[in-house]
Order: C-alpha cells, then sequence, then structure tokens
C-alpha cells in the first residue's frame, strides 16, 4: 500500500513537472513565435491574428534602403569588436591568474564594470568622453564602446577555462624547453580555444544585440540595426519590424546550433577534458 | 654565511662528482618558511628521495631546481653551473610532475616529440628517439593514442618517456606514483629503477611513501618543517635514525622516555619508569638531558619467562595479537599504561601467547637507539 502511495506521488510529481516546464516554455517561447506568424501578415498594421499570409514584410524590408544599410553598419562593428575584444579579454584572463589574488581581484573587478554598472551610466559617460575626444556617431568610436562593453563576457569564459586547467601543464611545457610564449601557444591556448571560440561568438551576439550605448553615439549616418529598429517603432509602428525579428531570431538559432556543431567537432577530434565547457 | 657560497666546497664537490649541488636554499612565503636552508650534493648517477609528510617542503625544493619556484636564498649549481640565472626551459632538467599532466591535446608521439621539437632536433633523429624511448617504457605500438586512452600506468611511463627523451641533465620527479592504486605502484617502482639503471640518470625523487622511499633510493632526505631532518641510505636512516620524527616516519618505532644516565661514544644508558634501558648513541646526548629510546617492533622478543639475558627486558601484559598475514603484532601493555608493539614471525607449531599473559619484552642494545627528546610530537602518523 505505502509502495502504492509513493508511486503516485512519484507519478503526480512527474506531472507537475511537466506542466510547469511546459508554461515556461510556453512563456518564453511564445511571444517570439509571435513574432514569427507575424512577420507573415498581409497586414499593414500589426494586428493579432494574421488576416491573411504575406511575404510584403519582407519585400518592404529589402526594398527599403536603411534596413540593409544598418544592418551592413552592425556586421562591420560587430566584427572589429569581437576581435579586439576576444583579443584582449584572452590576454588579460591570462595575465590576472599570474598577479597577486587581491590585484586580480580589482583588476577583474574593473574589466567586468560594464555589466554591473548600469547601461544608461555607461552611455552617459561614453557620450560624455567621446564628445571630447569627437568620436561620437563614428564607427571607431561605436567599435571602441563596443568593445569595452562585450569585454567582460569574453573574459568570464576565458577565466572559466583557465581556473580548471591545469597548471602543471604549462609548468610541463617550460621545463621540456618551451619559452613562456611557445607554452601558451602550443600548450594553453588550444586547451582554452572552445572557450576562446564561444568568446568570440558571445562578443558578437552583445555587440548585434547592443542598444542603450549605440543609442547615444550613433548618428543617423553611422547607425546600428538595433538603433535603427528602435528609431522605427518609436515613428510608426511599421509592421516591418516583424520581418527583421523573425530574421534575426534565425541567425540567433544559427549560431548556437554552429557554436555547438564546432564544440561537437572540437571535442570529437581533441577528446579535450580538464577543460571547462563553460556556456 | 647564507647567500654566501664557498668555491674550496664547489671544488670538493666537483672531484667527488657531484652533479647537483644545493646550498642554504630558502624559500619564503611572506612570513611562512616553506624551505630552510637546504643543503645538499647529489652524485652523478644518484638516486635520491626526498621523502616528508605533506607540506614539509620537499615538493618546493624540486620546484626550484626545475626553475618553477624562485628561491628567496641560497644557490643551485648542476654540475657546475650556477642555476638561478636560468629561466626554466633552459635548465635542461626534466620533470615528471604529479599527474603525469600530460598534453591532452596532443597524441604520445606528439608528446614526446615536444622538448625535441623545442630543441630543434632534426625529424629523422627525433622520429629514432621516440621510437627508441617508447620502446623502453614499453609503449612501442602506442604513438597514436591521446593520454586519455591510456591507463594511469601508460599515462605515467609516456610522461616519464617525456622527461627523458632530451636527454636531460637532472631528472626530477614529484610523487610520480601518488595516482596509482598499490600493485600498479610496486610494478612501476621496478620500472623506475630499471630505467634509472638503463638511463644512468641522476634522480631527485619526490615522495611521502616510505617503502618507495626504501626500494629506490641510493640515499633518502627526510624533510620535516622544511628543513632536511636526515640524509643517508635507508639502511642508516632505518636503523640509525637520529630524530624521533626520523624514527616514527621511516618504519615504526615504539618510544620510551627517560633521563640519560651514562654516555659512550657507542652506548647510551637512560633511567626510565621501566628500569635503565640502554641503546646505541644517536650524538649529541649528555647525561642528565631528556631521552628517549627508540626501538622497532621487529627487534623486540617476547617469552614468557624472565630470562635477564638481554640487555633491555621489560615486564608487560600482552593486550592483543593481530595477525598481519607475514607477522604478528603483539600489543603489551607495561606496568604505567604504555603501549609497546613487538613483531614477531609467524611459525609453525608455535605455542604462542594469549592475551591476558605476563610477558617479558627483551632486545638487544644494538638494535635500539637512544635519541634526544626535543619535546616534539609525532607528526607523522
Amino acid at each position: 500500500m505505502i509502495l502504492g502511495e509513493v508511486w503516485q506521488s512519484l507519478v503526480w510529481g512527474a506531472v507537475a513537472r511537466r506542466i510547469i516546464c511546459g508554461l515556461t516554455i510556453c512563456y518564453l517561447v511564445g511571444p517570439l513565435i509571435i513574432v514569427v506568424i507575424l512577420s507573415f501578415s498581409a497586414a499593414q498594421f500589426l494586428t493579432f491574428p494574421p488576416p491573411a499570409f504575406s511575404f510584403h514584410l519582407y519585400h518592404n524590408l529589402l526594398d527599403d534602403p536603411r534596413w540593409g544599410d544598418s544592418f551592413v553598419t552592425s556586421v562591420t562593428i560587430m566584427i572589429p569588436t569581437a576581435l579586439a575584444a576576444t583579443l584582449a579579454a584572452t590576454a588579460a584572463a591570462y595575465g590576472s591568474m599570474r598577479l597577486p589574488p587581491r590585484v586580480a581581484t580589482f583588476v577583474s573587478g574593473l574589466i567586468l564594470a560594464p555589466i554591473v554598472v548600469p547601461a544608461i551610466i555607461t552611455a552617459a559617460a561614453v557620450y560624455g568622453l567621446f564628445e571630447r575626444l569627437q568620436l561620437n556617431g563614428t564607427l571607431a568610436g561605436l567599435i571602441l564602446a563596443h568593445t569595452v562593453i562585450t569585454l567582460p563576457y569574453v573574459f568570464i569564459t576565458v577565466s572559466a577555462s583557465l581556473k580548471v586547467l591545469d597548471p602543471r601543464l604549462e609548468a610541463a611545457a617550460r621545463t621540456l624547453g618551451a619559452p613562456l610564449h611557445t607554452a601558451f601557444r602550443r600548450v594553453v591556448l588550444p586547451l582554452i580555444m572552445p572557450a576562446v571560440l564561444s568568446g568570440v561568438l558571445f562578443a558578437m551576439v552583445v555587440s548585434f544585440d547592443e542598444l542603450v550605448v549605440s543609442l547615444f553615439i550613433s548618428t543617423p549616418e553611422v547607425r546600428p540595426l538595433t538603433v535603427q529598429m528602435w528609431s522605427d517603432i518609436l515613428g510608426d509602428v511599421d509592421p516591418t519590424i516583424a520581418a527583421i525579428s523573425t530574421l534575426l531570431l534565425g541567425g540567433a538559432l544559427f549560431a548556437i546550433c554552429g557554436q555547438h556543431a564546432v564544440r561537437r567537432l572540437l571535442r570529437a577530434r581533441n577528446r579535450i577534458d580538464g577543460v571547462a565547457q563553460p556556456l | 654565511m647564507l647567500n654566501r657560497y664557498d668555491p674550496a666546497q664547489n671544488e670538493r664537490t666537483r672531484l667527488r662528482g657531484a652533479a647537483l649541488e644545493i646550498v642554504g636554499l630558502t624559500k619564503r612565503y611572506g612570513s611562512v618558511t616553506a624551505v630552510e636552508r637546504v643543503d645538499l650534493s647529489v652524485a652523478q648517477g644518484e638516486f635520491v628521495t626526498f621523502l616528508g609528510p605533506s607540506g614539509s617542503g620537499k615538493t618546493t625544493t624540486l620546484m626550484m631546481v626545475a626553475g618553477l619556484q624562485q628561491p628567496t636564498s641560497g644557490q643551485m649549481f648542476l654540475n657546475g653551473t650556477p642555476l638561478e640565472p636560468l629561466p626554466a626551459h633552459k635548465r635542461n632538467i626534466g620533470v615528471v610532475f604529479q599527474q603525469y599532466a600530460l598534453f591532452p591535446h596532443m597524441t604520445v608521439a606528439q608528446n614526446v616529440r615536444f622538448p625535441l621539437e623545442m630543441r630543434r632536433v632534426p625529424k629523422h633523429e627525433a622520429d629514432r628517439r621516440i621510437d627508441e624511448v617508447l620502446r623502453l617504457v614499453d609503449l612501442a605500438t602506442h604513438h597514436r593514442r591521446l593520454p586519455t586512452q591510456l591507463s594511469g600506468g601508460q599515462q605515467q611511463r609516456v610522461a616519464l618517456a617525456r622527461a627523458v627523451v632530451f636527454e636531460p641533465s637532472l631528472l626530477l620527479m614529484d610523487e610520480p606514483l601518488g595516482a596509482l592504486d598499490r600493485k600498479l605502484r610496486e610494478q612501476m617502482q621496478t620500472e623506475i629503477a630499471r630505467l634509472h639503471k638503463e638511463l644512468d640518470m641522476t634522480v631527485l625523487y619526490v615522495t611521502h611513501d616510505q617503502s618507495e622511499a626504501l626500494t629506490l633510493s641510493h640515499r633518502i632526505a627526510v624533510f620535516n618543517h622544511g628543513r632536511i631532518e636526515q640524509i643517508g641510505t635507508p639502511a642508516e636512516l632505518y636503523e640509525r635514525p637520529k630524530t624521533r620524527f626520523v624514527a616514527s616516519f621511516l618504519g615504526d618505532s615504539c618510544f620510551l622516555p627517560g633521563r640519560v644516565t651514562r654516555v659512550s661514544c657507542e652506548v647510551a644508558e637512560i633511567e626510565t619508569a621501566y628500569g635503565l634501558l640502554r641503546g646505541r648513541n644517536s650524538g649529541a646526548l649528555d647525561p642528565g638531558a631528556a631521552a628517549l629510546l627508540a626501538v622497532r617492533p621487529e627487534r623486540i622478543t617476547l617469552s614468557r619467562h624472565a630470562s635477564g639475558k638481554a640487555d633491555n627486558n621489560l615486564a608487560g601484559t600482552l593486550q592483543q595479537i593481530v595477525y598481519l598475514g607475514q607477522s604478528r603484532k603483539l600489543v603489551v601493555r607495561l606496568g604505567d599504561g604504555t603501549v609497546v608493539s613487538a613483531l614477531a614471525p609467524i611459525t609453525e607449531g608455535e605455542g604462542g601467547f594469549d592475551p591476558g599473559d605476563c610477558v617479558e619484552l627483551a632486545w638487544s642494545s644494538r638494535g635500539c637507539n637512544v635519541l634526544t627528546n626535543d619535546g616534539e610530537a609525532n607528526d607523522a602518523e
């Protein structure tokens, strides 16, 4: 009898868990699905459910050069940002391991500041500084600002990976005759590569998605996609926004799947163990 | 004197053929002293083991020789060349790390090739040496395996191959067998002894396992609190320990406290709660000083009746008999409650003892040592 009751409660537990999971998924994914559906709507305004199926929003997207231009701007910012942030953050993560613990905490605090400080404050500060340096509205300014903002994400990812890397591996390389830089290139870097690549991807996503700081320092001439979307939705609620959102969602999905594939490939090739698998 | 190196001594060492000379090596972390004025001279081809509990400074000393840690003071010479100015990668010292530290993203052959690549050894020469060293460690068919595909013992052998393939002037091993189970450990001990012989290398070996130290070493340096407590051949350390720590860390000992009454250069006599006991003088004993008689359990014989033949006789009650396979441990309680263990081989047709029997413990003064009682508790076990 008691066994039966336990069994019953287990079954109910499993059912309840499934219901909660299901509801959570609906809550998180539901809005996305609605946007996807809306993007194929034939209506001139954002109405749900859509009256008919149509590609006209995607046609709008292609016809209006502002979307294409701002997309190119976003990518032009994103790629150098990701490279610079990954390079700097990897170097910083590797270097801060060698600092005395207190100094290391201070340094990582500085690097992580952009995700701790409210975005609006960062934005205002960057705007003020760039005003003096005359960087507002320039690509260089946007790349610089985005690099600072994405730095912490790469830093966290790479640091986590370095922390679980056996320090004896580098020591072993050195005793075998490798100078410090060779030991890094031949032993440390290959082993933290998955984290570094995740870092690149992370930096790209964060940069592409960044709105607040970009809003402050961009101009109509140099305007990333997020800012374009923002101003568009503020003006008249153009349903084209649903189409661009759907494309971005597709892009994000592609990136996540791509990252998984790269990881599996690397792991199958190297059977890397002792290395963190952040993300 | 700490930072001074005596050239005359250097000359003496060179004549003796010392491969490694360590003088006054000290390492401090803030106010903590990890290694304190370690002096050591290792001859070419010698196998020297650092034995001690964890935190006794043995690994730190090794890492300073390897160049992975910087000494606070002191000097090191490898074949007469000062080591301190050389960075780790220029010292030409092979190191086998705890848990092997094989590069997980490289195959066995790539791991072994690494030091040769760093030395720009031509490819065909490198191939030849890799084949040779892998054959030496019995892994001739494992070139293309990844470290994760090997067993612990095999990984250990790859680490060894990688550390010797570039013919280092000195081989350091930091608890290389710590991660293996007992059976494999004994097997690897034999293997290491064989390799040492075949390669004729000078080896510094760190372990906290006394049987490993006794099996492998020409000489053992017992570390305690960052200092070398005693250094000597395994037999010297076992038979003639100079301190309580050495007597208890290397093998088992029973300690009976007392005061020195008479000292000659060979024998010392101490007055204890159980009467006068005699043992070998470990040096530095003064009449009247607190002392300890250290006796190995296997040196004590038990009998039913007082014979009075031996130099040292004690009466007690047999408390417990522990069967150990090769021998029996006989636990005897003395009059004041002190417990002494004797180790007796198991022989056939022996009448034996029963717990509760009144017995006599006897041992020769040549089989035990009188040590100064520095009051230090036994922190070995």
